[in-house]
């Protein structure tokens, strides 16, 4: 366990020594947020019906950023080989590099979603189904990733394919984080479509682990 | 016979589905069997060059 | 299964196949479309109904692809079966493309009937992720300078599609019916008599045995193209008999 903790401190030394990992997810988020009242005009109605929607997906691309760096840097200076190696299974070590992924861009999104969402004019009675989604979503969106990065590992133009490798598989994600915060507008449900995200999640747990191993096996042969 | 052509008015739609179709699954078995040719060629030409080799 | 793993007896068997195959799949080709053909024009959609013959067959074989290549993917990571590779990667074009002819023709028939070139119906829109999820494959198949490990990490992602396709669909699904607008915007709902059905399950058949003739003819080529591919690197490896390796002598 203590290695598994271990990953988890380093990633997250590195991304805040670094400085510009830690903060860029979260401030493309907010900036790629912001640039759709000046796309689609600052009318109040019409953002607020749509502010759900940019939220998840601008969050759905920040967490794309930080992707490709999830294992390269480590592949690079070899570090990846000695995580192999260790004790801990690499189903373990890639959740502890998802949960730092998460900590560093979805955890900050969270955090700054209300202030966007102020900004984007989105009903206050859909904020806490929508910070609900996100925080169970973005750990979905960082497991998906995890699987991506490591399927690209070493792959020309990475960073690219991996978005085209994500994205469709973070479709269902979108879908039911965006409808939970609708849901509440009209009925004040949006519990059921939560309840799909946790299984989504608890469906992601096993499953992008198990795949991100098998493809950093084979990059590391 | 103009009629059969004229699909009832939506010629402009049924006819291009049926093309891309022909173009698509055609283009694909044009290659196919071209790229199977063109193997089959070289894989000749490469195993006379090399006397006593197996099939 | 491991009896046909042998490359050269698939070549054999497939050659002998082959023609009839094809026999077959061009017969059936001839009795769909003749059938289609003759089929009365549908009283709601008039004479679009004939573009359903190409496009919910080529609908079917795309996810008929699809799951030929996570079960060829399936094979290729947990059985190691030589030819599974092969296969995988020869059928995800052809899938594209059935999916492109579905979409197309999807939009073809969606513009006459609903007055709109592109409409999110759950059927469309999952065909289109599916299109992204073919894509994505063949892209990863060729990114890597080293085709093993793009083999090998193509079947993964193969796998990892396929256990998330009926996910994606199920989405859609109640995304759809969550915005939809009136109930006539469904594909689905639409009824089909059997002057429309039997056309549709013949051309089915038909690009059924379309699609394996022309994965065979692809595997036929590509199994050709390796063993040229190893020829070659023999041929580069193999040094002239009169090249001495002896240093060359130092001037005194």
């Amino acid at each position: 366990m203590s290695s598994f903790t271990a990953i988890v401190r380093r990633d997250l030394r590195l991304a805040f020594r670094q400085g510009g990992d830690g903060a860029m997810a979260v401030m493309f988020f907010v900036l790629a947020a912001l640039l759709f009242p000046f796309g689609i005009g600052p009318e109040p109605e019409l953002l607020a019906r749509v502010a759900a929607g940019v939220i998840w997906v601008t969050a759905l691309l920040a967490a794309l950023l930080a992707l490709d760096r999830m294992f390269m840097t480590d592949w690079d200076d070899g570090t990846l080989e000695l995580i192999r190696l260790s004790p801990l299974p690499l189903e373990l070590a890639v959740l502890a590099k998802c949960l730092s992924h998460w900590l560093v861009t979805g955890l900050p999104v969270l955090a700054a979603t209300p202030l966007v969402a102020l900004m984007l004019r989105l009903d206050p009675s859909s904020l806490p189904m929508l910070m609900a989604g996100l925080a169970i979503g973005t750990p979905v969106l960082s497991l998906f990733g995890s699987a991506g990065a490591a399927l690209t590992l070493g792959a020309r133009r990475g960073g690219v394919l991996v978005s085209l490798l994500v994205l469709p598989l973070e479709i269902p994600v979108l879908i039911f984080g965006v409808g939970a915060a609708d849901a509440a507008l009209s009925a004040g449900a949006g519990a059921a479509q939560l309840a799909i995200l946790g299984a989504l999640f608890a469906f992601a747990l096993p499953l992008c682990p198990l795949a991100a191993a098998a493809a950093l096996r084979q990059a590391l042969e | 016979m103009t009629e059969f052509f004229a699909m009832g008015g939506y010629a402009a739609y049924v006819w291009p589905a049926y093309a891309l179709a022909v173009f698509i699954l055609g283009g694909f078995a044009i290659n196919a069997v071209t790229r199977y040719r063109a193997a089959a060629r070289e894989l000749d030409l490469l195993q006379a060059r090399r006397p006593g080799a197996s099939r | 299964m491991h009896r046909f793993a042998n490359p050269a007896r698939f070549m054999r068997v497939s050659g002998v196949v082959l023609p009839w195959l094809a026999g077959a799949t061009i017969v059936l080709l001839a009795i769909g479309l003749f059938l289609g053909f003759r089929a009365p024009a549908d009283y709601q959609q008039g004479e679009t109904v004939k573009i359903m013959f190409i496009h919910v067959p080529s609908a079917m074989m795309a996810m008929f692809g699809y799951s030929s290549l996570a079960l060829a993917s399936a094979m290729a990571l947990i059985w190691r079966h030589p030819l599974a590779e092969i296969a995988a990667q020869q059928t995800a074009p052809l899938g594209a493309g059935f999916t492109a002819i579905c979409l197309v023709t999807g939009s073809l028939w969606g513009e006459p009937m609903w007055g709109t070139w592109w409409v999110w119906d759950a059927r469309l829109t999952s065909v289109l992720v599916l299109f992204f999820l073919y894509l994505g494959y063949i892209a990863l198949v060729h990114a890597f300078d080293d085709p093993t490990r793009g083999s090998r990490a193509s079947s993964v992602l193969a796998l990892v599609g396929a256990v998330n396709v009926p996910i994606i669909h199920w989405s859609v699904v109640w995304w759809n019916s969550l915005h939809q607008g009136s109930s006539v915007l469904s594909m689905d709902g639409l009824k089909m008599g059997w002057s429309i059905r039997i056309p549709v399950l013949v051309m089915a058949l038909a690009f059924t045995l379309l699609f394996t003739l022309l994965l065979v003819i692809r595997m036929r080529a590509a199994l050709l193209e390796r063993k040229i591919r190893a020829l070659r690197v023999l041929e580069a490896e193999a040094v002239p008999s009169d090249y001495s390796f002896a240093a060359p002598e130092a001037s005194a």
